[in-house]
This record gives C-alpha cells, structure tokens and sequence, in this order.
C-alpha cells in the first residue's frame, strides 16, 4: 500500500507538471529581475552625478547653458527637457484630433469597411520603423518647411510633425478600442431621443470615453516622449531653449543619441547624459501613473 | 445653424481626416519605393558598404539584421511563452499578479534608447561582452520579452473555457492541459504576434547603437565557422544592422551617394516589414484552419 502510493507521487505526469511550473516561474522571475536592475543601474548611474557634486540637481533640471567641453564646464539641461516636453506636447496636439476622427470613421461613421480599411493602415503605420520616419522626415518634411517658413526647415516643428505621425496608430486603436466596447443601448437612446448623428457623438460617445481617448493620447505621448533616432534626425541638435517652431532645439533623446559615443565613460559629461536617462525612466514611470489614473476613472 | 447641417460638416470632417490618414501612409510608402526601389539591385543587396567612394551595398547590413532577429527570436519566445502561460493559467488574482502586471506594463513602455543604454552599461561593460551580437540580441529580447508576454498572455485567454474543463474532467494533469489541449488552439494566434513583433525587433536602431555596436567588420562568407573572428556567423563579433546602417549614413555618411543608399535601405527595411505583416496575417490563417477545420496535425 505505502509502495504504491509513493510510486504515485512521482509518476510522469507529476514531473512533468513540476518541471513546467518552474519553468514558467523562472521565466517571470526573470522579468522581475530585469526590470530591478535595470532601474538599478540606469538610477545609480544617473545619480552619480549629482554624489560626485559635478553638478547640483536644481543647476541640472533648471540650467539653460550646456557646455560640457568650456572652462567651467557647465550642465544644464533644461533646454532639452523643454524641447522634449515641447515636441511631445505639439505632437500630441497635432495627432489627438487625427486619430479620435480616425477612430470615429472606423467605429461610427461607417462600422464596416471603415474598420477594414482603417486597421491594416494603422498596423503598417505603427511597423514602419523610427529610422524610416526619420528618413523621410529630413528628405520632405524639412526641405517643404525650408521652402514655406523661415528658418532652416529643421527644428521643432519638422520633429513635432514626424513624432505626431509616429503616435497616431497608438491613439487611434486605443480610441477605436475604446468607442467600440461602448454599450449600444447608449447610442439607441441618444438617436431615439431625436439627436444627430454628430449630436450623439459630441454629447454621449466622446464624453462617456474620454478617459480611455485620454489614455490612448498619454500612451501616444510616452511613445513621442521616448523616441530617438526619428527626432534627432530632424530637429537640429542645437543646446538652446528654442524661441520659435522653426529653431533648432534638442530633447533628452538626440542629446543621449549623439554624446554617448563620444564620451568616456565616467566622466562628468558621460554621467550628465545618464542622468538624462533617468530623467526619460522616471517620465516614463509618471506615463504609467496617469495611464493607471485614468483606467482607474474608466472603470466607475 | 441647424444641427442637420452640422452633422454633415462634421461628418464631413471626420471623413476627410480618416482618409487623410490613409493618404499619409500611401504617400510614404509610395515615397519610400519610388526613391528607394530605383537603387535596390542584387549588387546592393550583398556587396559590403563603400566609406568614401559611391556605390556601396548594404550586404553585411541586411545579413546582421536578419541573424540578429533569429538569435533574439531564439532567446526570447521560449521566455516569452513561459511567462505569457504562467499570466495566462497558473497566476492567480492579487497582489503579486498585480505586480508582475505592472512590470510588463513597465517595460514595454521604456523607451528604445534606454533598454539600449541599460544593455550598454550591464552586457557591454560589465558582462564584458563589447558590442557583439550577443549583446545586442540580449538588449532586444528586454525590449521584446514584454511584447511577447502579452501575445502569449492573450492568445490563452482567447480559448473558450470548455476545452480547459473538458481536460480536467478527462483528469489530465494541468500541464498536460497546457500543451496538449490549449497550446494548439492558442497557436495561430501566438504566431501571428511573434511575426509582428519580429517586425519590430527588425527595425529597431536605438537599443542596437550602443550594444550591437555601430560597425561591421570585415566577414568572409565563406567562412562558417561559428567561432572565427571573421566568419558571419560568430556571435561575438560587432554588428550595425540595416536600420542602424541608415541612421549612420543619415547623420555621418561621407559616401557621395549617401542619401541614395539610406532611400535603398529604407526601401528595403519597409518592403521586409510589408512582407513580415502580410506573412502574420496569412500564416496565421493557416495554421488556424489546419488546426481546426481538419483533424490535428501530429
């Protein structure tokens, strides 16, 4: 009796299930792991800046000269941090209104083929990749502003423009998402009651979703917040708080781009930049809180 | 003014910015053949990159861009799928799920450049792997995993609730279940995201810069030999792949033809990232009606 039930407990399929299990647990464990180092390093890294008084936070974060290679060096960042926050902002103005009409032509205006024409559209937009946009940027975007305002064409307008492109399928198929999950008996009632069909979206539809459109629109500003390669390209690289759309300005993103490979490792210039880095993680931490916020506001 | 009249003005509106939408994405893709197809040639395909002189190809470019995805693709779907099932069936609701939710969530909104730097300071320095391959397909799967996570996660929330039940009543053991019974229905769906992110992962430059490393050398394509410092398929060696490839012309090319090669490479990065969306589509179908509609394979 005691024989058999101890051949039981391991039979095949008890191993199997236990050697699945840890692997699967492992695999999570992984994830953890990564994510603590990584906020680990890139903020030990960051910080080390500001221990070896190189340079003091509020000089850093508020500073409008950055002059890494002059006697004093100086490292202040804000003209990036306000190019970042600046580009992103003009992007996301440019393409919330795109996306939510995109987003209503595929759930609204015409639920059949506007869908079926609309999501392959949406999908390629969000695979072309970031050096392509870049690309394209610098070869029409800039020579097109070049030719119709002043300036040299690039600058925060032409990064605003490509970033907006960038970010339109990440609101549009959260917006899309989020009008077609509405319950219909909320549109039924709006039309039965004698309204429009631009009454009962302006009045019930986008007030009823506007946190999940915001949360699609935050999204999309994260993604502009972070991106590299395609601002750099196209706004000029200049270390100055821009004046106008169409000056050359820098974000946190082309300033890492540019410098990391050209600085030694530990100098005070090299850990300016990583603080840059932990400056764009935390960023991405406040994304992630308003998203949370506004999913919280959703559910009620 | 009357609200008949509105509707149509807004009506209109929306219309014309869902079409312009479409114009947009037509404009540039028809931008990116138009100038970029006219370069694309079999020579440009596999001859090695000129520094000075025109008529540099991007072969050794396009080969590391697609090695470099393979080696991701090895290290990260096994992990990726590990993870997604546990999401998907083992965890239960509560604190630490909520948590793990939250990590995923956290790291696929890190952006490109600071998965890159964080592989710089940890794989590249202090693992000491130097930019290689390696390196780089490590800073990838982080920037992959999350993704790949989510696909798994949602493609077994997608099977109905019955075939779970209907094995257990069997008294299979729930792995078995896992494998046997919902894997194969989870399939095509897994695959479908798996080429869309692969997708991704080929265009991506950013996470790459700093850990692949932003040249190439010299290879010898006769050379196999997976540990000799010349061979393309060494691992350890430094490898710019084709989106890399065009950021550097872009910004530092001294070739004359420069602006040609990045319309080319770019042409040919887009036409790859056409190919892999319509694969993900019709392979996903596929599969889905040999696993359904006839009896299962194996």
């Amino acid at each position: 009796m005691r024989g058999k039930l101890k051949q039981s407990r391991f039979e095949k399929h008890h191993i199997e299930d236990f050697i699945g299990r840890s692997y699967m647990s492992l695999c999570v464990l992984l994830l953890v792991v990564i994510i603590i180092s990584m906020v680990y390093f890139v903020a030990s890294k960051g910080v080390s800046t500001f221990i070896s008084g190189d340079v003091t936070v509020s000089d850093f974060l508020f500073g409008t000269k950055w002059s890494p290679e002059a006697e004093p060096a100086s490292y202040g960042a804000f003209p990036f941090i306000a190019g970042s926050f600046l580009v992103t902002l003009l992007a996301a103005l440019i393409a919330s209104p795109l996306s939510i009409c995109a987003a209503l032509f595929m759930t609204e205006i015409v639920p059949g083929w506007g869908k079926k024409l609309l999501q392959p559209v949406i999908e390629l937009l969000s695979g072309i990749p970031s050096v392509v946009y870049g690309f394209i940027g610098l070869s029409v975007i800039v020579p097109f502003l070049r030719n119709t305002f002043p300036g040299q064409g690039i600058g925060v307008a032409a990064g605003a423009l490509v970033l907006s492109v960038m970010i339109l399928p990440t609101i549009t198929s959260v917006a899309a998402d989020a009008l077609s999950s509405l319950p219909q008996n909320l549109k039924e009632s709006s039309f039965a009651l004698g309204a429009t069909r631009w009454q009962t979206i302006s009045r019930v539809i986008i007030p009823t979703t506007l946190p999940a459109i915001m949360t699609g629109i935050v999204l999309g500003m994260a993604r502009a917040f972070g991106e590299a390669l395609a601002v750099q390209m196209v706004i000029g690289n200049a270390p100055f708080v821009p004046r106008s759309l169409f000056e050359s300005a820098s974000t946190l993103t082309s300033v890492i781009t540019l410098g990391m490979g050209n600085t030694t490792m530990g100098s005070a210039h090299n850990n300016s930049l990583w603080s840059m880095a932990l400056v764009l993680m935390l960023m991405t931490f406040v994304f992630i809180f308003l998203v949370r916020l506004l999913e919280r506001r959703n559910k009620i | 003014m009357k609200p008949r009249t509105v509707d149509k003005i807004a009506t209109g509106v929306i219309v014309f910015f869902a079409l312009l939408i479409v114009g947009i994405l037509l404009g540039l893709l028809g931008y990116i053949l138009m100038r970029g197809l006219s370069h694309v040639s079999l020579d440009f395909l596999f001859s090695p990159p000129q520094k000075i002189r025109a008529g540099g190809g991007v072969g050794p470019q396009l080969f590391n861009s697609i090695y470099l995805l393979v080696l991701t693709l090895l290290i990260t779907v096994p992990l990726g799928l590990g993870a997604g099932i546990y999401m998907a069936e083992y965890a239960r609701p509560g604190r630490i799920t909520g948590f793990i939710r939250l990590i995923v969530e956290v790291l696929s909104s890190f952006p490109s450049i600071v998965v890159g730097l964080f592989g710089l300071l940890l794989i590249v320095n202090y693992f000491n792997l130097g930019f290689s391959l390696v390196s780089g397909a490590l800073a990838l799967t982080v920037f992959n995993l999350p993704l790949m996570v989510r696909i798994t996660e949602q493609a077994f929330r997608t099977v109905p609730k019955q075939q779970k039940e209907a094995g257990f009543a069997l008294g299979l053991s729930k792995w078995k279940i896992v494998t046997s019974v919902l894997f194969p229905v989870a399939l095509p769906t897994i695959i479908t995201g798996t080429i869309l992110s692969a997708g991704r992962v080929f265009g991506e430059a950013a996470a790459l810069m700093f850990t692949a490393g932003m040249s190439s050398p010299r290879l010898n394509f006769n050379n196999w030999n997976p540990l000799s410092p010349t061979s393309p398929l060494n691992p350890f060696r430094p490898a710019e792949t084709l989106a890399v490839h065009i950021w550097k012309i872009n910004s530092e090319g001294l070739a004359p033809d420069a602006a040609q090669i990045a319309a080319g490479a770019s042409a040919v990065l887009v036409i790859t990232i056409l190919i892999f969306n319509l694969a993900a589509r019709f392979f996903g179908r596929y599969i889905y009606r040999k696993l359904t509609a006839s009896k299962r394979m194996n």
